[in-house]
């Protein structure tokens, strides 16, 4: 009965049980093998509450091994609350690497974004999905919306991209925007914004969808055609910025608005934390970077 | 007139358990044939036009229906997809209750549009055009084409359900009491469009009703049902000004004359 002072947990490899690791790695390869179909798996209870990233952790925790090293964002960052505890929980349970550089990273968890530096073959993209089912708002039955898939019936799809023209003028679905998978299966991308779907599209890495609550796996193989569905005349789209990242004057990354005081005064940076420290250390200035040298500061 | 049936139903069949729901059913629709199904509740109308739907599935007997390219495909050995096609593109179907055949919170213009986005369209002009121009055929304004079903009142969620069964150009048309609940000067305008989209666009229809002013005003042929059973059939004028099964006789001697 004496407890063994060490970091290392005293239970599984990475929490999960081998059984229950078996299973969901049945449930990733038969994902990978009809990329964009959600396939259904036994979730876990986790030791966090349901729309927390209880899917992705699984996925991770399944496909993880001593060798490996792990990266979690959310919404981008590397340093709130859900990834750094995520981080910390892996390297508890299985006392791997962790980085917060993107291309050092082997299994990247993510919340909602893909990073800007570009991701390599071998790396491996896990999401955080809260709702697998692109169909779900507009047919709520779960025994239809399977059907629906099964018969390629996606004329519902459009319907909820025509509303958004009828009512804003222009497609107006930023986020969770749906994707056509190898010309077959329509897919929900995860809460990402829409500026990352043509990340998505022909990836060297192998991306991994988790939704624990809703019990669905789904993936994505490398070189997988994902093409975000839209209109003739109104073509997807991605969100572009007026101005820089306020940091590291990044252009062309998706930004984050960020409240800088009582008076309204804001500025827009990297959501990708890392990409932004990384142009920083290179010397990239934007308007508001602190710590600046200049003389006329 | 073709001289080539649409629709060949021979024994149909359809049991809940030891209860009849309808028996030995056969009829034929030819192209551009309006056929009024009559009889009084649990008489086995719906019944017979859920099987003829496909939404429900018979137990015995056949029905095969021409398809556009000249071939009679049985419907109940139809894979799913196939059937479910059918039912979007070349066939209509109008409920009595206008939500159950539309979507209540999306727009009035994106229920038009969805049969067409369902086939392929993918022009969202071209989609709303088509919106519009069935819009004012069902004489819907075309400024409500934003507004949701949810707003409209009972006669114009039945016109626009028309309008979304018939904007991809079907064939044939089954209607489930296309008038019930209704009031009756909105019947009376509902009847009108029905049968002047009927004629101009040469539908076959097949209609369920328990009014026979209904099926006088609509069809040229009519069945009536009894227990399951067809009791009398024939040209819709024949039937109701010289009926001859007991059962029709007392069915026609009890309209109400205002």
């Amino acid at each position: 009965m004496t407890a063994q002072p060490t970091d290392i947990a005293t239970y599984n490899f990475a929490y999960l049980d081998e059984q229950t690791k078996r299973m969901i790695r049945r449930a990733i390869l038969k994902g990978i093998a009809i990329p964009g179909y959600q396939v259904p798996f036994a979730s876990r209870e986790m030791p966090m509450p349901y729309g927390w990233g209880t899917g992705g952790v699984q996925v991770t925790a399944s496909i993880i091994g001593p060798d490996d090293v792990l990266k979690v964002i959310d919404q981008g960052a590397d340093d709130t609350t859900n990834a750094v505890s995520i981080r910390a929980f892996f390297k508890k349970v299985a006392n791997v690497a962790v980085t917060t550089e993107t291309a050092k990273a082997t299994i990247i968890q993510t919340r909602h974004r893909i990073p800007e530096h570009p991701l390599t073959s071998g790396q491996v993209l896990v999401y955080q999905v809260p709702i697998p089912e692109p169909l779900r708002f507009l047919e709520p039955r779960e025994t239809e919306t399977r059907k629906m898939h099964a018969l390629e019936e996606y004329g519902l799809m459009h319907v909820k991209l025509y509303e958004d023209i009828a009512r804003h003028g222009r497609i107006a679905t930023t986020y969770a925007y749906p994707v056509k998978v190898e010309g077959r299966y329509v897919m929900d991308p995860s809460p990402t914004p829409k500026f990352d779907n043509p990340k998505m599209h022909r990836s060297p890495a192998l991306q991994l969808f988790g939704a624990g609550r809703e019990k669905r796996i789904y993936a994505l193989p490398p070189f997988t055609d994902v093409v975000s569905l839209d209109f003739e005349d109104h073509p997807f789209e991605v969100q572009t910025f007026d101005q820089p990242c306020a940091l590291c004057a990044a252009e062309n990354v998706y930004l984050d608005e960020v409240i800088l005081d009582d008076h309204g005064d804001h500025m827009f940076v990297c959501s990708d934390t890392d990409h932004c420290e990384k142009r920083r250390e290179q010397g990239r200035r934007g308007d508001l970077a602190p710590e600046t040298m200049e003389p006329t500061q | 007139m073709s001289d080539v049936p649409l629709l060949r139903v021979s024994a149909l069949s359809k049991f809940y358990g030891s209860r009849i729901g309808c028996e030995n059913v056969s009829f034929d629709l030819w192209p551009g044939e309006v056929l009024a199904v009559v009889g009084e509740s649990g008489s086995g109308k719906t019944t017979l036009l859920n099987c003829l739907s496909t939404r429900l599935l018979p137990s015995s007997g056949t029905a095969s229906y021409r398809m556009r390219d000249g071939q009679f495909r049985e419907l109940y050995r139809m894979s799913e997809a196939e059937r479910r096609f059918l039912m979007r593109t070349d066939w209509g179907f109008v409920h009595q209750n206008p939500a159950d055949g539309l979507r209540m919170t999306v727009s009035a213009g994106a229920n038009v549009g969805e049969r067409l986005m369902a086939v392929g369209d993918r022009h969202y002009g071209k989609i709303r055009a088509t919106a519009v121009d069935w819009l004012s055929r069902v004489e819907i304004d075309e400024d409500r084409i934003d507004d949701e079903p949810r707003a409209f009142s009972g006669g114009m969620r039945q016109r626009l359900q028309i309008a979304r069964n018939l904007v991809t150009g079907p064939r044939l048309v089954f209607m489930d009491e296309p008038t019930g609940g209704l009031d009756v000067s909105v019947q009376a305008r509902l009847l009108d469009l029905l049968r002047g989209l009927v004629t101009d666009l040469g539908l076959a229809a097949i209609v369920v009703t328990h009014d026979l002013a209904v099926a006088r005003l609509l069809s040229q042929r009519m069945m009536v049902m009894k227990d399951g059973r067809v009791v009398e059939s024939g040209l819709t004028d024949r039937v109701l000004d010289d009926p001859r099964a007991p059962y029709t006789q007392l069915l026609v001697s009890s309209i109400l004359q205002v």
